[in-house]
């Protein structure tokens, strides 16, 4: 699985306030959600066409605070292809996971400017700045989580193991 | 391997793990309250799940906003009960019966040493007390073990706490949980098991364990694991349960350990708004600070002996005319225990609320919210803004001694002065 897109870039700690605004909580529809993606930080971010297929860098503890899943659904439904950040909060690792946003972890983040294209490929760990044309090698996913991306989220892949047979 | 290793280990069947490894294990209890599970529910029946995997691996328990608080807290409480008819679900707790999830489910032996027990609740990792694998995940969770009874976790790497010598009068396993947090900070221990040995460990109770082990995620810990030794190995066998003793190898790496020598504790305050804001109660007196509201309490400190400790300190007392004191028994369990040994008699005298069990106040559900300005001492577990309720209203955490003291002496007081 390899991706490539535009960065978008943001700082440490961005929170799950930040990243949906719990006043727009009151709906679950993910493409409702999108719209408000990132709204108190970036107003507008959510609404733009650019976002569609980019990429969002950003620093330390991407995604603390509360436990909700709308964060990476609406960084999903916004139409993110990926989230590389220097860390993630441990909630928000899950629940990426969980409904299919593909996220890596990268130390030398610093090194990314607004508009770089990046293309990261999963399978063998490898994060390429083309803009800078400078390369990084990370973590390869390990299998267990490619096959989750790949069924399209956690649940997805438990009905596929279950053969689709819940009964 | 460390008590982590060992026990994803084995519930993966391999010889060995590795900190960063990602496994797909069966879960032995997943759990989930009525905040969590209807999202879980719907997300269930939204994939098309008819039949839960193993209904009898799920508990289901109603304990934040009971006895109902609201029509929208009625209205879910009814889709559990309504879930745990349809799925025949055993384990579903109703009022009368009930109590706080992480109280009940050790003492009633649904959770044991050794189990791998995923939670749609941060503090699950307080059956880390029993040596079980026991950490918080996501509703979504929640609703994959309800398709395929699985979850996937990463291995994560320990800390050691290594405890020595044993607690002197007043000083509780609450005091040396709130001093860890402070040492560790509070995302000191981020996707890590934090793992407390060493000879003081045999000087710690149960309830002590479970009070420790509680609050492990205080300090960003996925689980907070105890070995199983001698006392946990009674404790099961109190519940007909038959567990081997578990200690991690002698090799074992750790990511980082610290010492700790219990005698030298004193009992601790956290200030707000952060679990690790710890003052020594000797320094935390000299602040005179009033008290509006005392609550003991919590899936921290609700259990038996924190009732008999605060009990110790009411008795011949009374709770100072500007304060409101609320007792919460952590389940109807240790209610009727309280009861049968007198102590829910000491606090009627001490003029304290007693209420029946539930979350309640300890995230401003009910029973006790704060208003503007409030100062609340409280044996829970979290101190964040607005925690109990008004923004501008402040929590200090403590143990049920000095909770107690404060109750009577209306500000916060050290027990051993009493
Ligand atoms: S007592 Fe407080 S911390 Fe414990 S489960 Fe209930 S709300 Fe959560």
């Amino acid at each position: 699985m390899k991706i490539e897109g535009k960065c978008f870039v943001f700082g440490d700690n961005v929170n799950t306030d930040e990243i949906i605004p719990a006043r727009y909580l009151n709906t679950s529809d993910p493409f409702e959600l999108a719209k408000y993606c990132m709204e108190d930080i970036r107003p507008g971010f959510g609404k733009r066409e650019d976002i569609k297929g980019s990429i969002i860098v950003a620093g330390e503890n991407f995604g603390c605070g509360s436990s909700r899943e709308h964060a990476p659904i609406a960084i999903k439904a916004a139409g993110i292809s990926c989230v590389i950040a220097k860390s993630f909060a441990r909630i928000f690792f899950r629940n990426a996971i969980n409904i299919a946003l593909p996220i890596v972890e990268l130390k030398e983040v610093e090194e990314f400017d607004e508009g770089d294209v990046v293309e990261v490929d999963f399978e063998n760990g490898i994060i390429k700045n083309k803009t800078k044309n400078k390369t990084y090698t990370v973590h390869s996913y390990p299998e267990l989580l490619r096959e989750i991306l790949k069924f399209g989220g956690w649940l997805e892949y438990c009905l596929k193991k279950s053969g689709g047979d819940t009964e | 391997m460390t008590l982590a290793e060992k026990i994803l280990s084995r519930k993966a069947g391999k010889k060995s793990v590795e900190p960063g490894e990602y496994l797909l294990l069966d879960v032995d209890v997943a759990l989930a309250n009525d905040i969590t599970a209807p999202i879980a529910i719907e997300n269930f029946k939204k994939y098309g799940g008819k039949k839960v995997f193993s209904p009898e691996k799920l508990v289901l328990v109603p304990d934040h906003f009971v006895p109902n608080k609201d029509i929208k807290s009625a209205m879910q409480v009814k889709l559990l009960r309504d879930f745990a008819k349809e799925q025949e679900i055993k384990n579903f707790f109703e009022v009368g019966r009930m109590g706080i999830e992480h109280v009940i489910l050790p003492d009633l032996g649904i959770v044991k040493s050794g189990d791998l027990v995923v939670g749609a609740d941060s503090h699950t990792c307080t059956y880390g007390a029993l040596g079980a694998f026991a950490t918080g995940v996501g509703s979504t969770d929640i609703a994959g073990v309800m398709l395929i009874g699985k979850i996937w976790l990463k291995v994560p790497e320990s800390i050691k706490i290594e405890l020595h010598g044993s607690f002197n009068e007043f000083v509780t396993a609450k005091d040396l949980i709130l001093k860890i947090i402070s040492i560790l900070g509070v995302d000191g221990a981020t996707y890590k098991s934090i793992e407390f040995l060493g000879s003081g460990v045999e000087n710690i109770t149960m309830d002590g364990r479970f009070t420790i082990s509680n609050m492990a995620i205080e300090a960003g810990g996925k689980t907070g694991l105890f070995p199983v030794d001698e006392r946990t190995v009674e404790y099961e066998k109190e519940r007909n349960i038959t567990v081997e003793k578990m200690y991690p190898d002698e090799d074992a790496k750790y990511f980082k350990s610290l010492n700790i020598d219990l005698k030298t504790l004193e009992p601790q305050v956290a200030y707000p708004f952060l679990p690790s804001n710890c003052k020594n109660i000797s320094e935390a007196e000299k602040d005179r600070i009033k008290v509006d509201q005392v609550v003991i309490g919590s899936c921290t400190n609700g259990r038996i002996e924190d009732l008999r400790l605060a009990a110790e300190i009411f008795k011949n007392h009374r709770v100072n005319p500007d304060v409101r004191c609320i007792i919460i028994p952590g389940s109807q369990e240790v209610y009727k225990q309280a009861l049968n040994e007198g102590l829910i008699n000491i606090f009627m005298e001490a003029e304290c609320a007693v209420s029946t069990p539930t979350c309640g106040p300890c995230l401003g559900g009910h029973m006790g919210i704060l208003a503007k300005d409030e100062i609340a001492v409280s044996t829970t577990n979290r101190n964040f803004v607005g925690r109990m309720g008004h923004p501008d209203s402040k929590v200090f955490l403590a143990s049920p001694a000095v909770a107690a003291a404060s109750a009577i002496k209306g500000f916060i007081a050290d027990p051993r002065k009493l």
